[in-house]
């Protein structure tokens, strides 16, 4: 049970939040633009390293907020996401 | 049998005047308050106690505390659980228990016939001999013949099972020295401080030894210590309470078991702690040599707990087995207590002064092994061999065998939050490595082996817990404590003379070194591998005595050292927990609750048949009158729906209200189809999309006023699209000016439907025009209705005109009653899902858990149109143009006719060519007896199914190939006439 911390309500556990996948791509602003190829690897080729990560979770029972964390897939290591600080 | 007639005299931490009734097997037995089920066995000299696992071999109790490998009991009545160490089971008037792995007792055990076997089950039996033609076939004989308790049968009678959270500065696992030392320190420096314990009373090892501290006994100590916490208010001390997992960021999971009244409460605390102190001690191992498992071969330790804790003569004539000091504390304290102590056998040549000491006059055998042990159902001697000369040099006649192959420190916590561990040559031991991690090991289980090192490190621990937490530093007080001398010489294995001598490695799992050697002669190599392969380790105990002796034998064997082999994982639970403390109050209806509409009661009280529906929600199934068949009430739901009026309860669908200058826009984005162009007061049906081209849900949105939109979905997916718009407008477009509010519980509705449908709004009295011309489909208006304040939205479900009333929930139940008192002259029907079912396939309406899987897109369905705007981005619509690029056949909806028009074709069932054993081309995704057309009709996906209308395609079912007319898949008013009117 991971304790994630919310930007607007402290420390909570993960139980209190849903998984919203990577955070590191943002979706293309016109995916009509894009080529066949770099759509699909858009869509289906995520990055799943070792290490720190960017991640979306969304505090669904808590105050409703989409939050970007940076979690470390090794250690679970969790830090609030510098770009949102 | 003479009572207790191996209970010392005097001495110990039982209370004489308390005597305690129990029955084991079957037999009643005494014992006394603060026993164990163990110390009272041993008290009435009971040391045959269990058959093993694999062999039936006979069994002991071997240890004293939660290591226990030997005895697993099944307690019975209403503390009934299986698979308690009887060492870890407090003794209670009135328990009964029985022994595991036998029938129909220990001493006579139809299963011990595999004892002859023996050499029939080897290392991987089960996976060599069970395989043909299926291992499910032999499983449940295997498991019944080898296995271990039976769950419980019936309901836990006033057992209650209960979940508590808690948070702490510093959780000091362990009230031994160490852990009592750390808490002190740390409470002192004014952290919040969580100290369990397994055991009810504090002390740890210092409740068995006789060591002094400041020059008295240690419980004058301990018993001070205790007292100064329980005075400070920032300490919470929890006894008979094991902890039993560690989890990310330090959630420790502490399993508190009630105490000794029968059916007394299993408690599951979640901790979550900034700083762990694993003060768990360590675990003394076996040695492994020949009957190593005999009843009365006994861990060096035990026999320091069962003296004097529990004041137990073990035997009458012992032989001790060492290859490090310790033992011969335990010697000492046997010969203390009149018990003759034959020698002490050790297999180093040089022994310490300090440790000979310590069993003063008791006669050493230096550098010799025990080479086996003889006796069956209870050990009756020992064979010495001289490690010099290789021979047998002597036989010792004894009733108690005990031996200790070293300590291990109890990393097990430590492991589990990934500290790393290191094997340390001089303890022959793994033992953690300091790290920056929140969790730190104190005393022996960081490998401090004497008293004077266990309070210092706890000390230590304890004050640099309390800084990391962020409290003050602290001096350490300590007091006086003797500084024994600790060493080993490591010994994995005595070799047995002669085949057929089983020397056990896992004692609870039958795993002797002979199948560790097999193992890797057949090829395994790695650690992980040869502990599935053998099981060795992954019993009950988790092989606490044993895992690190088949660590060395696969060293040998591969001459590496052990620091080169690594070690396997610790795993939780550390000890079995019970299934119930897990859920702990999350069992039956608030295990995921319910959800209601305020008609639920009307509903049950009406008869209805109820039914989950999608996300919990408690729905009317159907509505039977008398006594009234599911298809016949079905059937006059529907009819009065179609010829007259009927009515149900829409409240569980999903509705989102969305508030702002671009919540346009984010609907263009969200749905596939546009939004826009819609005007206010108007409605348009729309299809999500996933951003892979996938059907995430469907439903109307109204336009309300210029820049606020209620959109409805499914009731299912009301979660994943509430989830899944936020994520566009917080994520993907933060910039926008829009709120989203979920609203379905705010709005009830009440969906009047049929040809009399106006009737029934104008009969409860609206200040709403009804006529269509000014009121149309697909439009809403705000009003009064009977004397409610609603929103009336003109939508259709169900292909008939349709008025969806929506109220305060405070205001509905009593709609419903007003609906129902002006429809009674009409016969109006309330309509359960069933009937919904049936009316939405004969008009070809899409439900999502039927026609739309993860494959189909809105070309499939026919509504190509949903796609055809000219949009610049909607979610979804590049991956669908991008699929569809390829001109690969699709599944596509069609209507479905059997010829047969009396025979139904079960819902999934697959549609193939002809009928024919081939991959299918689409399948059934409805069938219904239609009470418009008066005979079964289907909707099915069919590949190129619309090019094939007209056609006759063929559902394969179970003996049978059931034919059906391919047709457009609308079989009731295609015109939409009807929901127009
Ligand atoms: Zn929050």
């Amino acid at each position: 049970m991971l304790e994630i911390c919310c930007p607007f309500c402290g420390r909570r556990n993960e139980s209190e939040f849903s998984y919203g996948g990577p955070a590191a791509m943002r979706r293309p602003e016109r995916p009509e633009d894009l080529s066949a190829e770099d759509w699909v690897e858009y869509l289906t080729v995520p990055s799943n390293p070792l290490g720190p990560v960017l991640e979306h979770w969304w505090h669904a029972r808590g105050c409703g907020a989409w939050i970007t964390v940076r979690r470390d897939t090794g250690t679970h290591e969790i830090k609030p996401d510098s770009d949102d600080a | 049998m003479m009572p207790n007639s191996y209970r010392l005299k005097d001495g110990g931490r039982i209370d004489r005047s308390k005597p305690l009734r129990f029955q084991f097997n079957g037999r009643e037995y005494r014992g006394c308050q603060g026993d164990t089920l163990a110390s009272a066995l041993l008290a009435n000299g009971i040391h045959l106690t269990a058959r093993s696992f694999k062999y039936h071999r006979p069994r002991g109790i071997i240890s004293a505390g939660c290591e226990e490998p030997g005895t697993f009991v099944e307690l019975l009545g209403p503390d009934s659980s299986g698979n308690r160490a009887a060492t870890m089971v407090p003794l209670a008037d009135g328990l009964k228990a029985k022994s595991v792995n036998c029938w129909p007792s220990p001493e006579f055990d139809l299963g011990g016939i595999n004892q002859f076997l023996a050499g029939l089950l080897p290392a991987g039996f089960y996976y060599k001999t069970f395989m043909w033609p299926s291992w499910r076939l032999y499983e449940p004989l295997i498991r019944r013949a080898a296995g271990l308790a039976e769950a419980p049968a019936g309901e836990f009678d006033g057992r209650e099972f209960e979940t508590r959270h808690a948070h702490a500065d510093v959780l000091v696992v362990g009230a031994g020295p160490a852990g009592l030392s750390a808490a002190l320190h740390a409470a002192r420096a004014g952290a919040r401080v969580m100290l369990v314990d397994e055991n009810a009373e504090a002390g740890g090892s210092l409740l068995d030894g006789r060591e002094r501290i400041d020059g008295a006994a240690p419980g004058e100590w301990v018993r001070s210590a205790i007292d100064e916490l329980a005075g400070m208010n920032n300490v919470r001390r929890l006894g008979n309470s094991t902890a039993w997992g560690i989890r990310e960021h330090n959630l420790a999971l502490i399993l508190e078991r009630g105490g000794e009244k029968p059916g007394a409460m299993l408690r599951n605390w979640r901790v979550r702690a900034a700083r762990i102190v694993v003060a768990t001690g360590a675990i003394e191992r076996t040695l492994v040599f020949a009957n190593n498992d005999r009843p009365g071969v006994m861990l060096a330790s035990a026999a320091l707990a069962y003296v004097n804790r529990f004041a137990v003569a073990l035997g009458r004539k012992a032989v001790v087995f060492t290859n490090n000091d310790s033992a011969y504390a335990s010697a000492g304290c046997l010969k203390n207590a009149g018990i003759d102590v034959r020698a002490i056998v050790d297999c180093r040549r040089n022994v310490p002064e300090a440790a000979k000491l310590r069993a003063d006059g008791v006669r050493i055998l230096r550098g010799c092994v025990v080479s086996e042990a003889h006796g069956r159902k209870r050990v009756s001697g020992v064979t010495v061999r001289s490690r010099s000369t290789g021979e047998d040099c002597e036989s010792i006649e004894c009733d108690l065998l005990l031996h200790s192959g070293g300590w291990n420190p109890a990393v097990h916590l430590f492991s589990q939050s990934r500290g790393d561990l290191r094997f340390d040559d001089a303890l022959a031991a793994y033992v953690p490595v300091a790290s920056s991690h929140p969790v730190a090991c104190a005393g022996a289980a960081g490998g401090r082996m004497t008293l004077a090192g266990s309070l210092a490190d706890g000390a230590r621990v304890g004050i640099e817990a309390a800084v990391a937490a962020g409290f003050p530093r602290i001096p350490a007080a300590l007091p006086c404590a003797s500084e024994d001398s600790y060493s080993i010489e490591a010994l994995w294995n005595v070799e047995p003379r002669g085949a057929g001598r089983k020397c056990f490695v896992d004692i609870l799992n039958d795993v002797t070194d002979g199948d560790i050697r097999l193992a890797l002669r057949e090829g395994y190599r790695n650690v992980e591998q040869v502990k599935r392969y053998t099981t060795g380790g992954m019993g009950l105990d988790q092989g606490k005595t044993g895992n690190i002796n088949i660590l060395g034998i696969i060293a040998a064997a591969q001459g590496l050292a052990l620091s080169e082999l690594g070690t396997t994982t610790f795993r939780s639970p550390y000890a079995p927990v019970e299934f119930g403390a897990i859920g702990g109050t999350r069992s039956g209806p608030v295990f995921l609750p319910y959800r209601h509409t305020p008609v639920t009661a009307w509903n049950i009280a009406r008869g209805a048949v109820i039914y989950e529906a999608g996300a919990r929600w408690r729905r009317p199934g159907y509505f039977p009158i008398g006594a009234e068949t599911l298809d016949e009430a079905v059937e006059r739901e529907c009819k009065a729906v179609r010829n007259g009026v009927g009515v149900y309860d829409g409240s569980p669908l999903g509705k989102f209200e969305l508030n702002g200058r671009d919540a346009s826009k984010l609907l263009e984005l969200a749905y596939a189809n546009s939004i826009e162009s819609l005007k206010p007061g108007r409605g348009r049906y729309g299809i999500m999309l996933s951003d892979d081209g996938l059907i995430l849900d469907d439903g109307v949105v109204f336009r309300l006023s210029k820049s606020r939109y209620l959109a409805t979905t499914s009731t299912a997916n009301a979660d994943l699209v509430h989830r899944h718009l936020e994520f566009i407008r917080q994520v993907e477009r933060p910039e926008w000016d829009v709120k989203i509010t979920e609203v379905t519980s705010q709005w009830c509705n009440a969906t009047i439907c049929g040809p009399q449908a106006r009737e029934i709004v104008e009969g409860l009295g609206t200040d709403i025009d009804l006529d269509p011309e000014s009121f149309p489909f697909m439009t809403w208006r705000q009003g009064r209705v009977a004397e409610f304040s609603s929103r009336v939205f003109r939508v259709s479900f169900t292909g008939e005109l349709s008025f969806e009333i929506n109220v305060a929930p405070r205001d509905f139940a009593a709609l419903w009653d007003r609906i129902m008192d002006v429809g009674a002259p009409y016969g109006i029907a309330p309509v359960g899902s069933e009937s919904n079912h049936v009316l939405r396939t004969e008009k070809g309406f899409l439900s999502l858990g039927h026609e739309v899987d993860g494959t189909v897109d809105p070309y499939d369905l026919g509504m190509g149109w949903i796609m055809s705007g000219n949009k610049l981005d909607s979610i979804g619509r590049r991956s669908v143009e991008l699929r569809r690029q390829g001109g690969a056949p699709r599944r596509e909806l069609v209507g479905l006719l059997p010829l047969d028009p009396n025979m139904a074709i079960p819902e999934g069932s697959p549609l193939t060519p002809e009928g024919r054993k081939t991959r299918t081309e689409g399948f059934v995704s409805a069938c219904v007896k239609s009470v418009v057309k008066e005979r079964w009709i289907a909707l099915g996906l069919l590949e190129r199914g619309r090019a094939r209308i007209g056609q006759t395609a063929h559902a394969r079912v179970k003996g049978a190939i059931i034919p059906a007319k391919v047709v457009a898949p609308c079989f009731y008013d295609p015109e939409g006439s009807k929901l127009r009117s």
